[in-house]
Formats: C-alpha cells, structure tokens, sequence
C-alpha cells in the first residue's frame, strides 16, 4: 500500500486527486517524510508547468482589488494543513518582522557597495535565516548575557536576534561560538550594527549547546580571547 | 533541502532590482511571506507584482475566462494574506506556494462550471502565443522557460502527457480522467506518476545544460 499512496504525490501536486483520496493522502503526508520531499520536488515541477502556461497580463485593476479585499478583512490565520495545527509562536514572529528589518539593512548596504555576490549571499542567508524565523516548529531561547534571543530550528539550523549590539570598533569583528560542553566551535564574524541585528548561526546547534559572541580582532580567531558579551541560556 | 534547491526554476535575481521605488524590492519572497503574516500590505503588494502575472496565465489556462481567472488570482492571494503564518519555507518556495493556491482555486472553479468539458483541448502552440509586450528582463525570462518547459513536455510520451495536461491545465480529476480515456485509474495513476517524474529529469537536464542569465545593464 505504501508504494500504491506513494504514487498519489503526482496527483496531488497537480490537484488532480478525487476528494476521498485527497483527504487520504494528506493524512499520509503528516507522518511520511519521503512523500513530503517528493511532494516539494513535484510541486517545483508544476511550477514549470505554471510559467509554461503564461500568456496574457491580467487587467491593472486585479491588483487593487487584491489589496483592497486584503485590507477590507481582518487577518484570519487558517492552518495550511488541518490535521496538523500550527501557530508561529509570538516572539518567532516578532523575531521575523525584526528580522527582515535589520537584513534588509544589510542587504541595501550590499547593494549600495555594488558588490552583487555580496548581495547574493546576503539573500541565500536571509532566506535560511527568514525560513529559520518563521518555522512554527523553532524554539526561542532566552539570552543569559546581552539583549535578544536565540531561534533555533528543528533541524539545529540557529539564528541570534540581537537588540543593541553596536557597530564593532575598527579592526575588530563579533565572532559567534558555538560552545559544546568546554569546546568552542567558532560559528561566524558579524559587524554589528545600530539597529537590530539578526545572525544567522554557522554549524548546528544541539541540545544543551550555547550560543555566545565575543569581540576579536578583525578576520576572527579560532578560540576565544575575550569575555563573551552574549551567550544564551544552554539550548 | 540544500539538494533539492531548484537549479531549474529559481527566478532571476532581475525581478528584484526593477529600477522602481519599491518599499520591499529586496527581499525574498520567503522574507515578504513573513511580512504578509504580520500584515504588510506592501508586501503582499511586491508578491503580486512578483507572481500575479504568472498565476494569472495559469488561472487563465485553467478556466478560460478572464473574470474567472481574476477571481482565483484574487482568492489564490487573498489565501496567501490569511494564511501566511502557516507557510514553511523548508517546504516550498513562496511562489511556488502562491501558485499552488490560485491552482487549486482555478480547478474549483472550473470544476463547478460544466463549461471545460465539452470545449475542445487546448493546443500547446496557442498558449505560447502572445510574447510579453514590455521588453523586461522579466518578459526574457519568462519566454525563455515557457520554451524550456514546452520543449520537456514534448519528449514525454504521449499518454504521460495527455495525463499531465489534461489534469493541470484541465483540471480533470483523476478518475474522471479514467472515464474520460476509458482506462482503468490504475493507469491514470501510474502514467501521471511517470510522467511528472520523467518531465522533473528533463527539466533538471535541461538546467544543467545551461540557463537563461539575467543582465545587469544599469
């Protein structure tokens, strides 16, 4: 039966599947990672299949009325999936909008110094850490030392959200850690900056691991010389 | 996921550096979704002005009716602006979930109008019809892509595509498919389950073998 389900993830990709089956297999979904994967990658396929469909630009006025209807009702928050509710926990949330904020920032100055690879990565990082933010299933972790928190998703991913952390002195850098037991795993070099900072953690983060910053000289150092200035509680 | 990353589909950094004075131009359509759940009208503004023209071609694909597809554009956002709280990145890319929604709400809809059933099938060459009037960098990509998935479509067999099509662009369920083509759904099955993986390697292949590169004039 499994390979008979397995094969249902085409029909569902394509909206294709008759109600019952439909319900059937979203059950399914909940509680099998493979058809999930092979689910994203169909739907990756079908977008092809989208773009390959375009023509025609739809009239001007879709787009106000898009945005009046959206403005007109009250944000309703549905679960994608029903069987398996999910809510963003507030301070993820938070987290996000702080998030966007202060990556924007960096983006822009990317974009300013011209240096596009520079503004790639910045994206790639934004998007792991956005996806990071928003991910119902990341825990917040309060910080024991500094102002801020640390997410950390599912899969270890981390990422420190960091309020009034000022722009690094010249010739130094804030360098991450990851601190396991007496071991630090260096973890990243960050600039600082006036706003909100948001970081996303290089290496994964485990269970009781700490997270913490210190200042070193610019390029980084592979141990810690200074006294961390943030360090979260153990993970 | 970092292996599943679509080499295939990715679109082109160009969309995001129009020269217009857009608020939230550049951020990613995963960073704007995130925006969209804390309300951002803006931000539902830029994935439209992102996504709407591709999702409208498909809607318009599906019902063949341009009011109908304006109303599940609409709904496909209007879903996206209530439930952009529940969306997981790690799943999908926001555009690809965009268009998901507004398919699904196209199939509804034609599903509820008898209208598909007795209008010929439609033929591939009158939907490549009709190159963007506007000579953007977005227009190329566009083209570029539609080309590139046609092209895949056509290699695959031709009951794998019939099953494709006529169940994305159609909108046909599975087991009217079956009656339809007077086969047995195990078939159907089987044929949309070939079909969508043969056409994933062929999109993967044709990736590889080289891309469309955005230029960065100005």
């Amino acid at each position: 039966m499994e390979t008979g389900i397995h094969e249902l993830t085409a029909g569902y990709a394509l909206d294709a599947l008759d109600p019952d089956e439909r319900r059937e297999y979203e059950a399914h979904l909940a509680d099998c990672e493979r058809c999930r994967e092979e689910l994203a990658s169909f739907w990756r396929t079908t977008e092809g299949l989208a773009i390959a469909a375009s023509g025609p630009a739809p009239t001007p006025e879709l787009r106000g009325r898009i945005l009046e209807s959206a403005r007109a009702e009250a944000q309703v928050v549905v679960p994608f999936e029903p069987r398996r509710r999910r809510t963003v926990p507030a301070l993820a949330a938070a987290a996000a909008m702080a998030a966007v904020v202060a990556l924007a920032v960096g983006l822009w100055a990317a974009r300013l110094s011209g240096d596009l690879d520079d503004a790639r990565s910045a994206l790639a990082r934004e998007r792991a850490a956005a996806a990071v933010l928003v991910d119902p299933d990341s825990r917040t972790v309060a910080l024991h030392a500094g102002e801020g928190r640390l997410v950390v998703g599912p899969e270890g991913d981390a990422v420190l959200v960091l309020d009034g952390v000022d722009p690094v002195p010249a010739g130094k850098t804030y360098e991450l850690w990851i601190i396991e037991g007496d071991t630090a795993q260096r973890a990243g070099l960050f600039p600082g900056s006036d706003g909100t900072d948001v970081v996303g953690i290089d290496g994964r983060v485990g269970d009781g691991d700490v997270v913490a910053v210190t200042i070193e000289d610019a390029g980084g150092v592979n141990a810690p010389t200074t006294t961390p200035i943030v360090a979260s509680e153990p993970v | 996921m970092e292996a599943l990353a679509p080499t295939v589909l990715a679109l082109p950094d160009s969309r995001r550096s129009w020269p217009m004075r857009r608020q939230h131009a550049h951020l990613s359509d995963e960073a704007l979704v995130a925006l969209v759940a804390r309300r951002d009208e803006n931000a539902l503004a830029e994935l439209y002005d992102r996504v709407g023209r591709i999702a409208y071609g498909l809607a318009l694909r599906v019902v063949r009716d341009d009011r109908l597809a304006e109303d599940a554009v609409q709904e496909g956002f209007l879903t996206v602006w209530r439930t952009a709280a529940t969306f997981r990145a790690e799943r999908a890319k926001a555009s690809t979930w965009i268009l998901t929604l507004v398919h699904r709400r196209a199939v509804d809809l034609v599903r509820r109008e008898e209208r598909r059933r007795v209008e010929p099938l439609p033929d591939d060459n009158a939907t490549a019809s009709g190159p963007v009037a506007e000579p953007t960098d977005e227009a190329a990509w566009l083209g570029f892509e539609r080309e590139r998935v046609q092209s895949a479509l056509r290699q695959l067999p031709d009951v794998q595509r019939e099953a494709i099509e006529l169940a994305y662009y159609g909108g046909f369920s599975q087991s009217e498919l079956a009656e339809r083509l007077g086969v047995p759904l195990g078939t159907i099955k089987s044929r949309m389950f070939a079909g969508l993986a043969r056409l994933r390697e062929l999109l993967d292949e044709s990736a590889q073998e080289g891309s469309w590169k955005p230029e960065f004039t100005s």
